[in-house]
């Protein structure tokens, strides 16, 4: 196929106001939504294999566990906190944005909107835990 | 031309007979998900949110909840399913990123030895923990020892 018919075929099927994308995924909030739920489910993982190792030292003796839980309860540690819990809530959140839209036609269709509301849940959630966590963390 | 499969095309079409472990992975990852928030919610709410949060975890704070069994069953419960699903979505980050060969095979291989390791001394910790270990310090266990 002729570059100049491939561009006439182009322009006759689609849209005059729509530019085409760079990549396949075209950005935009799908794809946004796809990425920072790959980003959070990985940084999950990995805090998850550590978790369960740390967890694993009350098996070992009391002044063991106190002395590696003691490390979760510093300032770095507890803006750590933060984040790790930010992502979990976004990874909770647009899961199940994820299911509705896997199995119910108008989440199909909205999707856009339900990645606001994922962000909107988000922001609420968050303002909820932040400054109780951070008074905990930086009071005492 | 160059031709882009939709998006959701199987790299390999599924087994005619037998049973498709992709469909149930897929379904695992759903049906998880929604039990996870419930058990990750409540975690994170009873451990940072309730008096003092991450503050008051220490050793004692492990054996007072690990006295009741319906947390110890909470969080054997939370181990399994947060490590399965976490270990099969890595899985497919590797299906995405690399291709068949004896790197993919190593790499999936240390997902499953990772998770299967945890899941074993996660669930033998949480059901043969001893909270009141003879000769600690008793300023270092649960209050419920002194009586002992």
């Amino acid at each position: 196929m002729s570059e100049a018919s491939t561009r006439t075929l182009t322009a006759s099927t689609k849209p005059a106001q729509q530019r085409p994308g760079g990549t396949l995924y075209r950005g935009r909030e799908g794809m946004w939504s796809w990425v920072l739920h790959r980003i959070t489910g990985v940084a999950i993982f990995f805090f998850l294999l550590v978790h369960v190792l740390d967890t694993a030292l009350v098996r070992v003796s009391p002044e063991a566990y106190n002395a590696v839980i003691g490390t979760y309860q510093t300032p770095i540690m507890g803006l750590g906190e933060v984040a790790l819990v930010g992502a979990i809530v976004f990874h909770a959140f647009n899961g199940l944005r994820v299911i509705l839209v896997d199995f119910w036609s108008w989440a199909t269709r909205h999707q856009r909107v339900l990645f606001y509301v994922v962000i909107a849940l988000w922001v609420v959630t968050m303002l909820a835990f932040v400054p109780r966590h951070l008074i905990n963390v930086f009071s005492h | 031309m160059t031709v882009i499969e939709s998006p959701r095309t199987p790299a390999r079409p599924a087994p005619k007979r037998g049973v498709n472990w992709e469909k149930w992975g897929w379904i695992y990852m759903r049906a998880s998900g929604v039990v996870l928030i419930v058990l990750i919610f409540g975690h994170l709410f009873t451990n940072l949110m309730v008096g003092e949060g991450v503050k008051a975890i220490d050793f004692g704070f492990v054996g007072g909840k690990w006295a009741d069994p319906f947390w110890q069953w909470w969080d054997v419960l939370m181990l399994w399913l947060a490590l399965i699903h976490g270990a099969n979505g890595m899985r497919t980050l590797v299906n995405d990123y690399t291709s068949p060969g004896v790197m993919q095979k190593v790499l999936k291989g240390a997902l499953f030895a990772a998770a299967a390791v945890l899941i074993v001394l996660g669930t033998l910790v949480v059901f043969t923990f001893d909270p009141c270990p003879a000769g600690s310090p008793a300023d270092l266990l649960p209050s419920f020892c002194e009586a002992a």
